[in-house]
């Protein structure tokens, strides 16, 4: 049924229906709606399974995430920001212990304070924040219905692949209202992938040595014990190359993007989120012929084989972003070894119009 | 019926313990292992561990058991009891970790009544990193980071907690007092359980390693941390 809803809304009505139960979170502009949204559903009589804390800051957010979760339920944070920044502390142990977190960020102005709307300056903390290598499903949705689509799929990605999962999203998107189809995934034929204990009843003890890295756990009986710290360095060694194997073998499975008329366009814009919503419409509405738009859905793990078999083919290349660099050294690294030129035109904290877009390319 | 002299619960396969010979932690965690054997909750507890001394128990037992980042037990194992309501749920922290660095999720856990037990071992110092101040270091004490003697007051958890909480279990007991200390944790435990709330068990323990003093001056020393940091119900 289609509904007239602002994204934070949106992100509410995405995560019931993958069949979240659970929401960690602490006020912080843009994404506080989502927690007073939450609040309302969680409060009702009726929706006793459903759970919900507001925590004394992000760190209890996504820790009381990681407990949820440890304990088999379907939990999820959001944030932005300044809290995105304390949120690394959590997700630095999602990562190393491949737990099935799920957080919506909806970036704002940065750095520190910065302003409580909009940037595109939080993708290096998604992407690679912490103190690991990057292990992380990251969904960049770029309007209000891929915010529900791709909503859902976080949680089954990150409960079926046991990686922290994320939607990069903004706080436009999270503001902005329109019109969304909130789906049931009942209708669609879609199962859900469902949430199992670590610790706690019920529990399959054998799926813990399927999942966990070497070392980071013993199982006796029913009895689980988990660790994120070791002594010796061939110990982590061991463990950052298993984590990074099951990643690369999944990453085949995950990997998601969008190509708009790439096929015989001379010139190719990268782009994701908003930026490459904006992208489009000055492509679809406007008079620039030749241009194409190649828009990661899926940040990491990155589309590399296509992105480089489309670039490869053009003659110029821009990279747009609400930063000064951020998603343009995720797509030079990605497309390293290619001549074609790159031209990066970077906005921190500033959207991008469609007339401005044709401008540019003219 | 049990032959071994260690409580049911400890896992035998990591015994003997990584502990240092002395240490409070081995006298808190055999009251802790004692209360567990006693209630018959081995199955039915989740134990979680900060970072600090505190972790070498990560494989203490044959009970489930995280260890987490360092000061973020507390809101773990809230998670925990938030999607496993039944089980008991168990923090165990130092000094730095309820105190310092996860000192507003001690605060905040107490100001919810949230239905977790909370066990902090107080040994006046940060032991694993080298014996480093605590916010429990006693005035005038050596450390490694107050070389002429630590100016400041010393934080009494317990009576912090009770002045938060009217309704929480809140004790504080001297790790050497093992059965006391036994009675203290089951009640705490039982507190959980009973009356869904918040329950707090501070346990004074010495720690030879970083204290460096000879026997007859730990036992002041043990007597001076009683007379700063009484023990009994609050």
């Amino acid at each position: 049924m289609k509904e007239f809803l602002i994204g934070n809304q949106i992100i509410v009505k995405a995560a019931l229906s993958a069949g979240a139960e659970m929401m960690f979170g602490y006020p912080i502009t843009p994404t506080t709606e989502i927690m007073s949204e939450w609040a309302k559903v969680s409060g009702k009589k009726e929706n006793d399974k459903i759970k919900f804390l507001q925590a004394e800051d992000e760190m209890a957010a996504g820790f009381g995430m990681i407990g949820a979760v440890l304990g088999g339920k379907k939990a999820f944070t959001a944030t932005s920001g300044p809290g995105t920044i304390l949120m690394q502390d959590p997700l630095a142990m999602a990562e190393a212990m491949r737990l099935p977190t799920v957080s919506f960020i909806m970036q704002r102005g940065g750095p520190s304070t910065g302003t409580v709307i909009y940037s595109q300056q939080e993708l290096v903390l998604i992407c690679h924040g912490g103190n690991g290598e990057g292990m992380r499903i990251v969904y960049a949705p770029a309007t209000l219905q891929e915010l529900y689509d791709l909503g859902i799929k976080a949680f089954n990605a990150a409960w079926q692949f046991r990686f922290p999962t994320f939607i990069l999203g903004d706080g436009y998107l999270s503001k902005m209202q329109g019109e969304a189809e909130i789906w049931d995934p009942q209708d669609k034929g879609l199962e859900l992938t469902p949430a199992t204990a670590y610790l706690g009843d019920p529990k399959n003890p054998d799926l813990i040595g399927k999942l966990q890295p070497a070392g980071s756990f013993i199982v006796k009986n029913n009895w689980v014990n988990l660790r994120n710290c070791f002594n010796l360095e061939e110990e982590i060694f061991q463990v950052n190359n298993e984590i990074k194997k099951a990643f690369d073998a999944v990453a085949k499975k995950i990997t998601e993007h969008e190509a708009y008329q790439c096929e015989t366009a001379e010139k190719i814009i990268f782009a994701y989120g908003i930026v490459a919503a904006a992208v489009k419409q000055a492509l679809q509405e406007g008079e620039i012929k030749n241009v194409g738009l190649f828009r990661p859905i899926t940040l990491n793990p990155f589309s590399t084989e296509t992105a480089r078999k489309i670039a490869r083919k053009a003659k110029k290349i821009y990279v747009l972003e609400s930063s000064l660099g951020q998603f343009a050294s995720l797509v030079r690294d990605n497309l390293y070894g290619l001549t074609v030129p790159i031209y990066e035109h970077g906005k921190p904290g500033m959207g991008f119009a469609p007339a401005e877009i044709e401008k540019m390319l003219k | 019926m049990n032959k071994s002299p260690y409580p049911q619960c400890w896992k035998p396969e990591t015994k003997p313990p990584r502990y240092c010979p002395g240490c409070g932690h081995l006298m808190a965690l055999r009251s802790l292992g004692q209360a567990i054997d006693r209630l018959k909750i081995a199955d039915q507890t989740i134990f979680g561990v900060d970072i600090g001394c505190s972790l070498l128990a990560w494989d203490f037992f044959d009970i489930d058991t995280i260890q987490t980042h360092h000061g973020r037990t507390i809101p773990v194992m809230l998670g925990l009891k938030m999607a496993q309501g039944k089980k008991v749920c168990i923090a165990y922290l130092g000094d730095g970790g309820g105190y310092a660095i996860g000192a507003q999720h001690l605060v905040n856990s107490s100001l919810r009544d949230d239905p977790i037990t909370v066990i902090l071992i107080n040994n006046a110092n940060y032991a694993m990193t080298g014996g480093q101040q605590a916010p429990t270091t006693l005035s005038d004490q050596i450390t490694e980071t107050t070389p002429y003697g630590k100016m400041t007051a010393s934080l009494k958890g317990p009576e912090l907690v009770r002045n938060i909480n009217p309704r929480a279990f809140v004790g504080r007991g001297l790790a050497i007092q093992i059965e006391k200390t036994e009675n203290l944790i089951q009640r705490a435990i039982q507190h959980q359980q009973e009356k869904n709330g918040f329950s707090f068990v501070e346990i004074l323990a010495p720690c030879p390693t970083n204290w460096r003093l000879p026997p007859l001056e730990m036992k002041n020393f043990m007597q001076k941390m009683q007379d700063n940091f009484p023990i009994g119900d609050f």
